[in-house]
């Protein structure tokens, strides 16, 4: 277990289980409302906010947090009043902000590019003290949304007029999506990277979900496999000296398609058994458990 | 004092995307009776019930909910709303309990389930014949049990009004009998009932006035004794038989 010795992966390490239930935690709602890319839009868009603390000389988390909250409610804003060209406003504001990142970095002082990749990327080495306790902090808020919240976000996501009509603050449960999302994306950006958050947002629940039949089980198994994928992708960086970005996202893939070929004859054969058993078979159960 | 009717439109009007779709519709639902609304496609039932639930705006015109105007009602927990059943399954599988769950939420917003919750849940899963399925996905049930599902989030709310827009929209028999059957039980405890269908079917028993709109306006109203009428016109104005001689529009029966 020499990989724990240094403090730097002390820090990765535990950076890399936050990112991995947290991300998952947001992902589920936002797969749930088939929206899984809004992460990458709200990762581009993070990127000038990440610019902006280097300009402005201060931890680039916090500016990342304010400036993606920022592009996250006007994301949400977009799709709650379905303006037909959303889908162009949606792609400038993506372009925006990769390219107002890099201006940015530009102008700041010695500042350049390079100073991205950690950020674009994710980095095992430069986690720093000041990035372990604005994660943690951030983190807990994203569980206590995404937990604490979990039956009304369930409900607006799966069908929100409805939700609508049970009297439920729709919109502003919208909106507070919208801005967990953003710092989800911010914890997880120096640990994943930005180009790759979403990936995590979005792999472990398309894995869990094959293989539960409801949303809860589908929420749990996406946390482990999140967990699971972003600390052994970290500790795969550590002695092959890439990017965890990288590990942990194709890790991800790989458990994705061995579940796939483990799960396609599963299902295949709970398909059969509902049509051959059909009700006719099934119904003594539902009269005896009633 | 007789109490205030459960909905109260007046003369309403609304448009969807610039396009006039309610014309000025007058329509009242008093408590405990049920009122269903026919009418070719087009013809504006839909946009009526969702405006009712607040989701169409009106142009002008009023809407009342238990003698609130709607834009100041707020005890949406005495409503119990089943929309038309969308084929698109979700992205990420849900159990029919945590759907027909969610149905509470009108009653918990945001404070846990407790036990009188949860009975509740279980009971309207009871009353569609569905609480052997709890545990299953929605997304491997049939249309029939599908629906049966959305009821059942309607009811877990303990409704005292029930808007419903097509709910024995493609529902194979066995389960449109268990759906006459729930609603038979819900009205003979007192909650009122409109809902949209394309014909009266199984359902023809439990409804007290049969409204037929045509082009966003109120075209003609039956009472209970003329459910059968109603249906025999409606069934010539919807579906037409495939005669030649009889073409719908020039039947007289419509004017």
């Amino acid at each position: 277990m020499n990989f724990l010795e240094p403090a730097f992966m002390q820090r990765a390490l535990l950076a890399a289980l936050l990112v991995g239930i947290a991300a998952p935690a947001v992902g589920i709602y936002l797969v749930q409302r088939r929206q899984a890319i809004m992460g990458d839009g709200i990762g581009h868009v993070a990127l000038t906010g990440v610019a902006l603390g280097f300009l402005m000389q201060t931890n680039p988390v916090w500016t990342a947090v304010l400036v993606a909250s920022a592009g996250a409610v006007i994301m949400e804003l977009i799709r709650s009043y379905g303006k037909t060209r959303g889908d162009l406003a949606l792609a400038m504001l993506f372009y925006g902000g990769m390219a107002g990142g890099v201006m940015l970095i530009n102008l700041a002082p010695d500042g350049s590019t390079a100073n991205l990749t950690t950020y674009l990327f994710g980095s095992v080495t430069t986690v720093a003290d000041s990035d372990v306790v604005a994660i943690s902090w951030l983190s807990v808020f994203v569980l206590l949304v995404t937990l604490g919240l979990r039956r009304q976000l369930f409900a607006v996501c799966q069908d929100e007029e409805f939700a609508k009509v049970t009297g439920l603050p729709v919109r502003a449960l919208n909106l507070l999506l919208a801005v967990t999302a953003a710092v989800t994306v911010t914890v997880a950006m120096r640990v994943v990277g930005l180009l790759l958050v979403s990936a995590l947002m979005v792999i472990p629940v398309a894995t869990s979900q094959q293989l539960a039949r409801g949303f809860a089980v589908t929420l749990a198994g996406a946390i482990a496999l999140g967990v699971v994928t972003t600390l052994s992708g970290t500790v795969f960086s550590y002695y092959v000296d890439v990017p965890p970005g990288a590990s942990i996202v194709l890790l991800a893939i790989a458990l994705f398609a061995l579940v796939t070929a483990l799960a396609t004859p599963l299902a295949r054969r709970r398909a059969k058994a509902m049509k051959d058993g059909g009700d006719g078979a099934r119904e003594p159960v539902a009269a005896a458990r009633a | 004092m007789p109490l205030e009717p459960a909905i109260c439109l007046c003369n309403a009007t609304a448009s969807l995307g610039g396009r006039p779709v309610l014309g000025g519709i007058d329509l009242k639902v008093e408590r405990g009776e049920v009122v269903a609304l026919l009418g070719a496609n087009g013809s504006g039932k839909s946009t009526t019930v969702r405006a009712v639930v607040g989701q169409v705006p009106l142009t002008s015109g009023g809407i009342e909910l238990f003698g609130a105007p709607i834009h100041r009602f707020k005890q949406w927990q005495r409503i119990g709303y089943v929309p038309q059943r969308s084929t698109a399954a979700s992205g990420v599988p849900a159990s029919v309990r945590e759907v027909v769950a969610s149905g509470r939420l009108s009653r918990t917003r945001l404070r846990p389930l407790g036990r009188g919750d949860r009975a509740a849940v279980d009971r309207a899963l009871e009353l569609v014949g569905m609480r052997g399925h709890a545990r299953d996905s929605v997304n491997q049930l049939s249309g029939g049990q599908h629906q049966r599902v959305l009821i059942a989030r309607a009811l877990a709310g303990e409704p005292e009004l029930l808007i419903m827009d097509e709910p024995l929209a493609g529902v194979d028999l066995a389960s449109q009998r268990i759906l006459a059957d729930a609603l038979r039980e819900q009205v003979a405890e007192g909650t009122s009932v409109l809902l949209v269908l394309h014909e009266l079917g199984p359902l023809q028993p439990l409804i007290d006035r049969t409204v037929v709109l045509k082009s966003g306006l109120v075209e003609k109203i039956y009472g209970r004794s003329e459910a059968r009428d109603a249906a025999a016109v409606h069934d010539l104005a919807c579906h037409p038989h495939p005669d030649p001689e009889s073409e719908p529009d020039r039947t007289g029966l419509l004017t």
